[in-house]
C-alpha cells in the first residue's frame, strides 16, 4: 500500500501517469467554471422563451386522488393557473391559505401540480391544508415538471383562453402577484374585451 | 463625514492588502529579506483600517444615517438599536465588509500567533491571504460599496431590514459561519506556502491543524444556528432544506471534515501529503464558490442576494484566478511530493482514506445536484431541479457507511492492526447495536418497510459509534488515572476532541432520525376556545391577543398545552405584520426540551368564522441536533488547546529539520 513508486524500470511512465492524475483537479475546475459562466447573466427565473405563446405540453397524467384515472393535456381549459406545489416546500405551506381564498372567491380556476412527491404525502397536504384545485396531476417523476420548464417550487404558470401558457411565476402567489402580475397577463390576449373579463374575475 | 472615514480605511486597507501580497513575493525573490518581513507589519495595518471602516459603516447604522445609500436600503428609525447592529451585515455589501473584516483578522492572528512558524513560511502564508483581501477588497470598492450615498436628495427614513432578518439569529449566525468560511483560507495559504516551498512534512500538518480546527469549529456552530433559525423562524418545522445557500455552506464543511482526518494522518503518518494541500485548497474554494453561487444570481434561493451580472462576473473571474492559480501550482508541485510511509490494509490510514472518498464523492454529489439546474440548462433540458427527495437518497446511502467508520477509527492503529483483535474489542458492541437496531425497526409504530430499514440502521449506527467511542474513551482514561471517571478529562485535548465531535455525531443522527420517523405534524382548522389532541397532548386555543411591536403589529395566539390534565406549556405564535414594507411573518410557538419540541404556528384566519388555520407539531428529539452539533464545536476547540500544536520549534528561515520529521509518529 506504499504510494511511492518502487520500481525503477516503469518509473517514468509512472511519473507521467502521476503527472496526468495532478491535472485532474485542474481540468474539472476548468469545465466547472466554463459551466458557471455560461450560467452568468440568465435570470435563473425566467421562462425558456420557447414555451411562451405555446399550447400546454402534451401529457398523460394520473390525478392525486385517482391514481386509476389518467388525464391529457386536452381536459384543461384557460384561463386558469396551473399551481406547482409539493409537500416537500416550505414556501408551499406559506402560499396555500392565499390559493384558498382566490379558489374561495371563485376569480380564476386552479389547476393543481404536485410535483415529484409522493402519492400519500401530497393527499395528506391537500387533505390537510385544503383543496383549492380544479384538479391536480400527480406529477410523481417531475416530466410534466420538465416539459413545462418548471425550475422548483412553487410555480405557477398562467394559462390563457386558447390553452396557451403566457407566463410563469417563480416563488409564492399572494393578493399582490395575483392583482399585478397574473391577472393581468391572464387576459393580455383579449385587449379589447379587457375590461368584460377582468370584470368578471372581480366578481 | 463617518462614511467617507470608512471609504477611506477601505482604500487603505485595499493598499496595505497589496503591500502584503506582493513585497514580500518579491522580497523572497531576490532574497532581500528586509522587503519580505514587511508583511506582518502590513497585515497589522490592514486589520486596523479594515476594522474602522467596519466600525463606521456600524455607525451609520446605529446613527441612522439615511443618505448613505445601503443603510437607506437595510434599515429604519423604528428598528431595534441591537437589529440595526445586525442590520450591518443584512445585505450584501455589508456581508463582503464582514466577509473582509474576518479575513483580515484571521490574518491578524496568523501573524501574531505564528512566532514558531519558520520565517519563510510564515510570509508566504500572509502574502497568500494578502492576494485573497486584495481580490475582495476590490470587489467591494469597484462594486459593492457599503458607503455609497444617496445625495444630494436622501429618504428621511429607511425601507426596513428584510423582517425575517429581524431575529436574534441574525445577530450571530452570519459571523459564525463567515468565521468558518473564511477560516479555511489560513489551511489554504499555508498548502499554498507549502507547495511553493516544496516540502509538506509533520511539522506543516501540525501547524495546520489547530487553525483548521478553529475553522471547522465556527463552520460547525453557524450551519447549526442557519438550520435552528430556519426550524423555528419559518413556521414549519423543518430545519434542513437542500436549499442551494445551505449546500454551499455545507460542502465546505464536508470537505473541511475530511481535511481534519487527512491532516491527522499526515502528522501522524506522513501520508496523504499531496492529497491533503487538494483538500486545502477545496475547501477553500468552495467557500468561494458558495460566495459565488449566492451573489451571482445563478441559482434562486431564498438567501441569494439581490441579482447583478457585473458582480457575478467579478466573483467568477477571482475565483478562476485563485483556484486556478492554486491548481497549476498543485498539479507542477504536488506531483513532486513523495512518501516514504507505509501502512497495512486493516490501518487507521485506510479507515481515513475510506472517510476521505466518501466525504469527496458527498461534496461531488452535492455539488452536482445543486448545480444540476445550470447544467440542464447548458445541455438545452429546460430548467429543472433535483429537489429534496435526490439529495436525502444520495447523502442517506453514503452518509451510512462513513457512520460505521466513525465507530471503528478510535480503535483501529495506525500502521497495521490486527483482524482477530478488531473482531475481540467490536463484538459486543455489534451485537448490543444490532438488537438495539432490531427493537427500534419492530417497535416502531404502524411504519412501512422502508421506515422501519431506516429506523433499523439509524439506531444501529448511533449505538455502534457511542459504545466503541465511549469504550475506547473510558480506556484511555484507565490508563491516566485509577479512577477511570477522573481520568475522563485528564486524557490529551486532542483524544477528548475527537470523543467530544464523535459523540456530539451520533446525537445529531439520533435526532435526525428519530425527530423525522416520529413526529406527528398536523395542520388543522381550530377555533378560539377549541382543544386539538396531538401525540397525547392536548392543545387548548385561549384566545388571541393583538400586540404592538417597535416595528410590526402582530396577532399574538395563547396557547395552553396539556398532558394528563396538567400544563406543560404555554405558546404564543404570532403573525406580524411589518409596518414599512407591509410582509406578513410568522413566529412559531415553540417549547423545547430534550425529549420533545412541541409547536405551534398560526397560518390564516378562515374567513367568516373565529377559526384559523393552525400547524401543530409534536416533534420529538429535535433539541439533539443543536446539543450534538454544540458538542462537536466543542470538540473542535479541545483538539486546538492541545499544547503540542503550541510547542516551541527551534527553526530558522525555513530550513527544515529532519530529525523533528521523523521522530514525530
Amino acid at each position: 500500500m506504499s504510494e511511492s513508486g518502487q520500481d525503477n524500470s516503469s518509473q517514468n511512465k509512472s511519473d507521467q501517469n502521476r503527472q496526468l492524475l495532478f491535472l485532474l483537479p485542474l481540468l474539472l475546475f476548468v469545465a466547472m467554471a466554463v459551466l458557471l459562466a455560461t450560467g452568468l447573466g440568465k435570470d435563473p427565473t425566467e421562462l425558456d422563451s420557447q414555451l411562451i405563446g405555446k399550447s400546454i405540453p402534451g401529457f398523460q397524467k394520473t390525478l392525486l386522488f385517482s391514481p386509476n384515472k389518467t388525464i391529457s393535456e386536452k381536459e384543461l381549459q384557460g384561463p386558469a393557473l396551473i399551481n406547482v406545489f409539493a409537500s416537500w416546500c416550505p414556501a408551499c405551506y406559506t402560499e396555500h391559505p392565499y390559493l384558498m381564498q382566490l379558489a374561495q372567491s371563485k376569480a380564476v380556476k386552479i389547476y393543481g401540480l404536485n410535483y415529484k412527491d409522493k402519492r400519500d404525502k401530497g393527499q395528506k397536504f391537500v387533505n390537510d391544508l385544503g383543496n383549492p384545485y380544479d384538479l391536480i396531476l400527480f406529477d410523481d417523476n417531475g416530466r410534466l415538471g420538465i416539459d413545462m420548464g418548471v425550475y422548483g417550487a412553487p410555480e405557477t404558470f398562467v394559462i390563457n383562453s386558447d390553452n396557451q401558457i403566457v407566463y410563469r411565476h417563480v416563488g409564492i402567489v399572494n393578493l399582490d402577484v395575483w392583482q399585478n402580475i397574473l391577472r393581468p397577463r391572464m387576459f393580455a390576449n383579449q385587449e379589447g374585451s379587457a375590461s368584460k373579463s377582468t370584470g368578471q374575475a372581480a366578481k | 463625514m463617518i462614511p467617507e472615514i470608512g471609504n477611506l480605511a477601505l482604500a487603505f486597507g485595499l493598499a496595505l492588502a497589496l503591500i502584503q501580497f506582493v513585497v514580500p513575493l518579491v522580497g523572497i525573490a531576490t532574497h532581500r529579506w528586509r522587503l519580505a518581513i514587511i508583511a506582518k507589519p502590513a497585515a497589522i495595518g490592514q486589520f486596523f483600517f479594515v476594522c474602522l471602516a467596519f466600525v463606521c459603516l456600524a455607525y451609520s447604522f446605529y446613527a441612522n444615517d439615511f443618505s448613505v445609500a445601503y443603510v437607506a436600503s437595510n434599515s429604519n428609525r423604528s428598528l431595534p438599536v441591537a437589529y440595526r447592529i445586525g442590520a450591518t451585515w443584512g445585505g450584501h455589501e455589508g456581508s463582503l465588509l464582514l466577509w473582509v473584516f474576518m479575513l483580515s483578522s484571521w490574518t491578524l492572528a496568523v501573524a501574531l500567533l505564528s512566532k514558531s512558524l519558520p520565517a519563510l513560511t510564515r510570509t508566504r502564508v500572509l502574502s497568500v491571504l494578502g492576494f485573497v483581501s486584495v481580490g475582495f477588497l476590490i470587489f467591494i470598492l469597484f462594486t459593492s460599496n457599503p458607503f455609497d450615498r444617496l445625495l444630494p436628495v436622501f429618504p428621511v427614513d429607511g425601507s426596513d431590514l428584510n423582517p425575517l432578518l429581524q431575529d436574534p439569529g441574525m445577530v450571530f449566525h452570519p459571523p459564525l459561519l463567515y468565521m468558518g468560511y473564511v477560516g479555511f483560507s489560513v489551511a489554504f495559504a499555508f498548502a499554498l506556502a507549502a507547495l511553493l516551498e516544496g516540502r509538506i512534512d509533520t511539522l506543516w500538518a501540525r501547524w495546520v491543524r489547530p487553525w483548521t480546527q478553529a475553522a471547522w469549529m465556527f463552520m460547525t456552530l453557524g450551519i447549526a444556528a442557519g438550520s435552528w433559525w430556519a426550524y423555528y423562524e419559518l413556521g414549519w418545522g423543518g430545519w434542513w432544506f437542500w436549499d442551494p445557500v445551505e449546500n454551499a455552506s455545507f460542502m465546505p464543511w464536508l470537505l473541511g471534515t475530511a481535511l481534519l482526518h487527512s491532516l491527522a494522518a499526515t502528522e501522524k503518518r506522513g501520508v496523504f501529503k499531496a492529497w491533503t494541500t487538494l483538500l486545502a485548497i477545496a475547501a477553500f474554494s468552495f467557500c468561494l464558490l458558495g460566495t459565488f453561487l449566492v451573489r451571482s444570481g445563478v441559482l434562486t434561493s431564498v438567501h441569494a442576494f439581490a441579482n447583478d451580472p457585473v458582480r457575478g462576473t467579478y466573483i467568477l473571474v477571482f475565483l478562476g484566478v485563485t483556484v486556478g492559480a492554486s491548481l497549476i501550482l498543485f498539479a507542477v508541485r504536488g506531483s513532486k511530493v513523495s512518501v516514504t510511509s507505509w501502512y497495512n490494509l486493516l490501518s487507521r490510514e485506510l479507515l481515513f482514506l475510506i472517510n476521505n472518498l466518501i466525504l469527496a464523492v458527498v461534496t461531488i454529489m452535492i455539488l452536482l445536484g445543486t448545480l444540476q439546474p445550470i447544467i440542464a440548462d447548458f445541455f438545452n433540458l429546460g430548467k429543472v431541479s433535483v429537489g429534496p427527495p435526490y439529495f436525502n437518497t444520495v447523502f442517506n446511502i453514503l452518509m451510512a457507511p462513513l457512520i460505521f467508520l466513525v465507530g471503528l477509527g478510535p480503535i483501529v492503529n495506525w500502521r497495521k492492526y490486527e483482524y482477530s483483535e478488531l473482531v475481540k474489542r467490536t463484538r459486543l458492541s455489534l451485537l448490543a447495536s444490532i438488537v438495539v437496531g432490531l427493537l427500534v425497526a419492530v417497535l416502531a409504530d404502524d411504519k412501512i418497510f422502508t421506515d422501519r430499514l431506516q429506523l433499523f440502521v439509524g439506531a444501529f449506527l448511533i449505538v455502534w459509534v457511542l459504545v466503541l467511542n465511549i469504550v475506547d474513551w473510558w480506556k484511555k482514561a484507565a490508563k491516566k488515572n485509577r479512577n477511570p471517571l477522573l481520568g475522563l478529562f485528564s486524557i490529551s485535548p486532542s483524544f477528548l476532541g475527537m470523543y467530544f465531535a464523535h459523540i456530539g455525531l451520533a446525537i445529531v443522527v439520533f435526532g435526525v432520525v428519530f425527530s423525522s420517523h416520529l413526529s406527528i405534524e398536523k395542520n388543522l382548522r381550530l377555533g378560539i376556545g377549541q382543544t386539538q389532541e396531538v401525540a397525547g397532548y392536548e392543545f387548548y386555543f385561549e384566545k388571541i391577543s393583538d400586540v404592538v411591536g417597535p416595528n410590526y403589529d402582530a396577532i399574538r395566539g395563547h396557547f395552553i398545552v396539556k398532558q394528563d390534565g396538567e400544563n406543560v406549556a404555554i405558546l404564543h405564535p404570532e403573525k406580524r405584520q411589518y409596518r414599512v414594507s407591509g410582509q406578513w411573518m410568522t413566529e412559531a410557538g415553540i417549547d423545547a426540551n430534550l425529549a420533545r419540541d412541541l409547536y405551534v404556528a398560526m397560518g390564516e384566519k378562515i374567513p367568516e368564522s373565529n377559526d384559523w388555520a393552525v400547524r401543530i407539531y409534536v416533534k420529538p428529539f429535535v433539541s439533539c441536533l443543536w446539543l450534538g452539533s454544540i458538542l462537536m464545536g466543542i470538540g473542535g476547540l479541545l483538539a486546538m488547546t492541545d499544547k503540542r500544536y503550541r510547542a516551541k520549534v527551534k527553526q530558522k528561515l525555513g530550513i527544515s529539520d529532519d530529525a523533528v520529521v521523523s521522530g514525530a509518529a
